[in-house]
């Protein structure tokens, strides 16, 4: 890793925590970037267990999806990360530079015949881990929001 | 994050995940497995007792060494996953691909 991530916290008066962070796109970075949002999410609408599994896994997953088929780990690419932590969810946006895709497109990775594919989970542990998983119209950036509990 | 490999009275190779398996470290694992198969290791067992998350590289990476286990005529289990991974491999159907006991000593009593 050359780079340092630098994490931006906002705290309004009486709004919406909002941290942000820019990853360059190498998936060394994943971790790293996981774990500075994770420890810097503010208590209150999830529960420490959420945060430690369902949070931290789904942000890992977004990320390097992002890096791997949307930016395509070109190191001039960034992904822009961005998390709402509000009173009744926590909001992550996780925005890549590419093109984007078509999630319905994405093989049902428990078919017995995928079921030995090293890859192709990703999309299907995300759709598990949060309640809500929305992508928008180019399919370059995805919402997932992990309700209050 | 890190991993420890040891290798029992009984030729064992248990493999400690301390951390999370995610994209980011999946290669590391991959690579010391691999080592011990190359070594001769037929049997192992990777232990989650440690384990806070894992990806769905690092579900890859298992099924990728599971395979390969298999291929040179070993086997490779899993043990101490949370409730959370635990649920986590059910859903995606990967409970069916691999023996998985609560503890390492049901692991390596299982062989």
């Amino acid at each position: 890793m050359t780079t340092a991530l630098r994490l931006q916290v906002r705290r309004p008066a009486g709004g919406e925590t909002e941290l942000s962070l820019a990853v360059p796109s190498a998936l060394e970075y994943v971790g790293p970037a996981v774990e500075l949002i994770a420890v810097e999410l503010p208590g209150g609408p999830l529960s420490a267990r959420r945060i430690q599994f369902n949070f931290r896994t789904a942000l890992a997953e977004a990320l390097a999806n992002a890096i791997a088929y949307g930016n395509r780990h070109d190191p001039d690419r960034l992904v822009q990360i961005r998390v709402e932590v509000g009173r009744d969810a926590v909001r992550l946006h996780v925005t890549d530079e590419g093109n984007g895709f078509n999630p319905a497109d994405v093989p049902d990775p428990t078919r017995p015949d995928r079921l030995e594919c090293e890859d192709g989970r990703g999309l299907f542990v995300l759709r598990h881990l949060v309640d809500q998983v929305a992508f928008n119209e180019k399919g370059n950036s995805v919402c997932l929001t992990l309700r209050a509990g | 994050m890190s991993f420890s490999v040891k290798k029992d009275k009984h030729g064992v190779v248990v493999v400690g995940v301390d951390g999370q398996l995610i994209v980011g470290n999946r290669q590391e694992l991959k690579q010391k497995v691999l080592d011990a198969v190359d070594g001769g290791g037929k049997k192992f067992v990777i232990d989650f007792t440690k384990t806070g998350y894992i990806d769905s590289s690092g579900l890859g990476v298992l099924v990728s060494l599971s395979k390969k286990i298999r291929e040179q005529g070993g086997d490779l289990r899993l043990c101490g996953l949370n409730e959370d991974l635990q649920t986590l491999f059910e859903l995606t159907k990967l409970d069916t691909l691999f023996a998985i006991t609560r503890t390492p000593e049901e692991a390596l009593t299982a062989f």
